[in-house]
């Protein structure tokens, strides 16, 4: 229903992507030598991207039901297909000023391994560029200081035309367990 | 083989019913040890285990619970008593038996521990010889009054084949498709006895063209020497009683029964009589004399008989016991009719169902929405045509669900049983409302914290009889388990009538860890609720307050996440009651959908009692704060402002209403910004992030595609009120 021309274009590359590689056996795609692919997206002007094998669609952004009580990185739920899904706010999570909503906002869903079984997750970011492949040779460790948001978050910085794109630890950054401590703690502050 | 492969699974199920409906049957026999309908069924079980597992061919199965059987038979008899320690000694043997199963349904489980198992398997068999009297020889028992009585015995010591049984079956065409397979027959009789012959019978297999590869044309003769009754024999053809033709000649008979047995069967009398020779059922000679004879009769014409006269007449089974037995054929047919009508259903393929209808809810509320929007008037009421259908398939598709809490209850019996002789104490627990229904996926989440209540009753709560009787009570205790329904809810009570629960230690206790502030005026109940909080009871307190109240908090948050309500009313020396209140389903509720500072909320629509416009007054009154009090019907009634709780930008409202909600004792106001009407509301979860999130119970899908919040009532008034008293401790 919801699911825009963007999404397809990811599963297409997916399938493409099969045969070559090992994405899905190997979920950050870093371990061997072979070349992983990325989606890449721009949140506050910077560019971010998240193994693919972490994505499971790309919807546009629609206003989601907010909880109350919740942190402010918590936006609400949507219903996706008769599922409901909360969406994260990144920017939020970074510890900075919540995204702005735009014509090209989007939300991508995100599968988050969690103790009892996998948890679909949104995100929300500014924009979704486009899929690339990331050779290992050109990724290097996250530094221990200095990138602009929390080094844990990052699973390392890939170079691409020159420049570098944050490679975004999922497991880290939508930590179930961490973001449901976090809203423990909004909640008992209210 | 594959079809009793995948049989097994339902096997499995089946046997550990059996096993449960035995242990309820050895526990209540020990309180009433001349319960003959008990005893009955308690053999019945014992007995179907044995029978299926000899199907499956789980040979050690059928051999332990074998000897099972044979003291129970014996026990039916009259020959050994069913004391308390026999009653234990059974009761570990059905323990046993479930161990022997579990170890074939999953081998890697229990690998490792083969031999222990084994030993204690053998120790168990060597118990159980002792208790009937006969150490060591697997003589077998004198169970079969059937096979002895017949009047031929007296001549039977000349005929050189006595003491073997004939048996001779012609299995059904649809044998096979009923998933059986007739060597499992076969390989079950060979557990009663010795199988000297076994002849096939493969005449009624037609020529190729009418050959059906899926039917099954086959008959067996079988010679079995065995002790077994003719009941028992008979019985391993229960499964396929009604679909096969079997006759039995017992021992000792003399070649008249034979002759019978030719006359009835299909198949040529030459053919037979080969067969017979070849089973050593009767020699050459006889069989040539007995034909001659036969020739000679046949001239005269034999009115047709109904096979029970012919039994009568032809086996001399005295009449006295083909009654008994054509009663008993009856009696099992009608638990085999019940049975049938009876389907098991993987719970996972009802919850793909109540998913769906609850798709099907949501779409036919979107549908009823856009015809409503439409205006057009036949659609409307078409639409809704379809949505009370649907609302209607809903119930049905829930009540699939609703198990009755019975299984539940009756585990306790054990429990109960187990813990009074450990601890030397006398308890009765008494079940009432087992009938009770209530979802499947509540009663497997509910075991838990009941076995916490109630061990909690049975350690603690209850005295020794000694201190009982120098309290003037009676020296067995009364624990109980009620259920029963209440308004939307099914209210589950455990109650003790034990030494209870000591108020001012209780509340001392609190103040010490910091629960309550000293001097806080609190009722007798608030205080007795005080053992739920979490940190009121940890290790060092257990003896301090009798352990009751160890692990509470943990009890209360198990019922919480089931949207239940627990709590707890104690009187110093007369006994506890703790009551759980639980809602019927977790699937699906009837809600009233309301609107605060733009968004929607459902509320559970049983606990809304009514729905009041907020006066200007009292709104005035109110302001911004969360939480407030208004005058409904003079009385007064604490409100909670929503959108100020929720910290929702205020609105500049129009006409604001209050709901009035009500749940036990407790009343509140809840103060919206619009009613939008009753919803049939599907629950979702919010999943684990919100798991703490207090007064939002979980998300429905409105009509719209839009996604709701769905209030947990009781939780918010009690953070509400939470909140108030600390804002009033703070000094506001």
């Amino acid at each position: 229903m919801n699911t825009s021309a963007s999404s397809k274009a990811v599963s297409m590359h997916r399938q493409a992507a099969r045969p070559s590689d090992q994405v899905d056996e190997d979920a950050d795609g870093l371990a061997d030598g072979e070349p992983a692919q990325f989606l890449t997206f721009s949140l506050n002007g910077e560019m971010f991207a998240v193994a693919i094998s972490h994505i499971k669609e790309i919807i546009e952004f629609g206003q989601p039901t907010e909880v109350p009580m919740m942190p402010a990185f918590i936006r609400g739920v949507i219903n996706l297909r008769g599922a409901v899904v909360p969406v994260i706010d990144l920017n939020a999570r970074f510890g900075r000023e919540a995204s702005a909503v735009s014509r090209r906002s989007c939300i991508v869903i995100v599968e988050v391994p969690a103790e009892d079984g996998a948890q679909d997750i949104g995100i929300m970011v500014d924009a979704v560029s486009e899929v690339l492949e990331i050779p290992a040779s050109e990724i290097e460790p996250a530094p221990s200081f200095g990138s602009r948001i929390r080094s844990a978050f990052l699973q390392g910085m890939g170079k691409v035309d020159g420049r570098f794109v944050m490679i975004l630890s999922i497991g880290q950054v939508l930590s179930v367990d961490e973001l449901a401590q976090l809203g423990e703690a909004a909640n008992a502050s209210a | 083989m594959n079809i009793l492969d995948q049989a097994a699974g339902t096997f499995f199920a089946e046997v550990r019913e059996m096993l449960a409906q035995m242990e309820d049957c050895l526990l209540r026999l020990e309180a009433d040890p001349d319960d003959r309908d008990t005893l009955d069924a308690l053999f019945r079980s014992a007995h179907t285990i044995k029978g299926s597992a000899g199907l499956f061919g789980f040979d050690q199965v059928v051999s332990f619970t074998h000897e099972v059987e044979t003291v129970l038979d014996q026990v039916r008899e009259g020959t050994v008593d069913l004391s308390a320690p026999m009653v234990a000694l059974l009761l570990r043997c059905a323990d046993m038996i479930g161990v022997l199963i579990g170890r074939l349904e999953s081998p890697s489980s229990y690998a490792g521990e083969d031999t222990g198992r084994e030993a204690e398997a053998l120790a168990l068999v060597g118990e159980l010889k002792a208790a009937r009297g006969d150490a060591g020889t697997p003589a077998p028992a004198p169970n079969a009054p059937v096979g002895t009585s017949t009047p031929d015995a007296g001549d039977a010591p000349t005929d050189p084949v006595c003491g073997a049984w004939h048996v001779s079956v012609r299995f059904g065409r649809d044998m096979f498709r009923n998933g059986m397979d007739p060597l499992a027959f076969i390989r079950y009789l060979g557990t009663l006895g010795d199988i000297e012959h076994v002849e096939t019978v493969d005449d009624a297999i037609p020529e190729k063209p009418d050959f059906d590869a899926e039917s099954c044309y086959l008959g067996f003769e079988i010679r079995l020497a065995t002790a077994a009754s003719r009941s028992a024999i008979e019985e391993a053809f229960s499964f396929v009683r009604d679909d096969c033709e079997l006759r039995l000649v017992p021992p000792g008979s003399r070649i008249d029964a034979y002759l019978a047995l030719i006359d009835q069967l299909p198949e040529a009398y030459e053919r037979l009589g080969a067969i017979l020779v070849a089973c050593g059922a009767v020699t050459p000679g006889e069989l040539e004399r007995a034909l001659a004879l036969q020739a000679q009769g046949a001239t005269q014409a034999k009115p047709v008989e109904p096979i029970g006269s012919l039994l009568v007449r032809e086996t001399g089974v005295p009449r006295r016991v083909v009654d008994a037995a054509i009663g008993k054929q009856g009696k099992a047919r009608e638990t085999r009719a019940e049975e049938s009508r009876l389907l098991r259903i993987s719970s996972d393929k009802l919850d793909g169902l109540i998913n769906l209808v609850g798709e099907l809810v949501i779409a036919g509320a979107g549908a009823n929405l856009l015809a409503q929007r439409a205006k057009d008037r036949p659609l409307t009421e078409a639409t809704q045509t379809v949505l009370r259908l649907v609302e209607d398939i809903r119930n049905s598709a829930l009540q699939l669900r609703m198990v009755q809490i019975n299984e539940t209850f009756t585990r306790f019996r054990r429990v109960v049983h187990d813990v009074s002789q450990s601890l030397g104490k006398h308890i009765e627990l008494s079940i009432s409302g087992a009938e009770t229904e209530l979802d499947k996926s509540v009663v497997e989440r509910i075991g838990d914290p009941l076995m916490h209540l109630v061990r909690n009753a049975l350690d603690h709560g209850i005295e020794m009889p000694e201190d009982r009787v120098a309290a003037g009570k009676p020296a067995t205790a009364k624990v109980s388990l009620n259920a029963f329904h209440d308004s939307g809810s099914i209210v589950i009570e455990v109650t003790d009538d034990g030494r209870g629960l000591d108020r001012d230690r209780i509340l001392r206790k609190a103040i010490e860890r910091g629960l309550v502030e000293a001097g806080t005026p609190l009722t007798d109940a608030e205080v007795m609720n005080l053992v739920f909080e979490a940190g009121f009871s940890t290790a060092e307190q257990v003896t301090d307050l009798s352990g009751r109240g160890v692990g509470m908090d943990v009890v209360r948050r198990n019922i919480e996440a089931l949207r239940g309500t627990v709590s707890l009313a104690s009187r110093l020396g007369e006994g506890t009651r703790v009551t759980i209140r639980l809602p019927l389903t977790l699937a699906i509720i009837d809600g009233f959908l309301v609107d605060v500072a733009g968004g929607s909320y459902v509320l559970p629509l049983d606990l809304v009692r009514e729905c009041v416009d907020l006066r200007p007054d009292c709104a005035e009154q109110i302001g911004d704060a969360a939480v407030g009090c208004i005058d409904l019907h003079g009385e007064v009634l604490p409100v909670v402002h929503l959108a100020a709780w929720f910290g929702r930008p205020r609105t500049e409202s129009r006409r604001r209403s209050v709901v009035v909600v009500q749940f036990g004792e407790q009343r509140a106001g809840l103060v919206v910004d619009r009613l939008l009407g009753e919803f049939q509301t599907v629950i979702k979860p919010l999943g684990k992030l919100f798991a703490q999130l207090k007064g939002i119970g979980g998300s429905t899908i409105l009509g719209s595609g839009e996604v709701a919040l769905i209030l947990d009532v009781p939780s918010l008034v009690a953070s509400a009120a939470r909140g108030a008293a600390a804002q009033y401790a703070a000094g506001r």
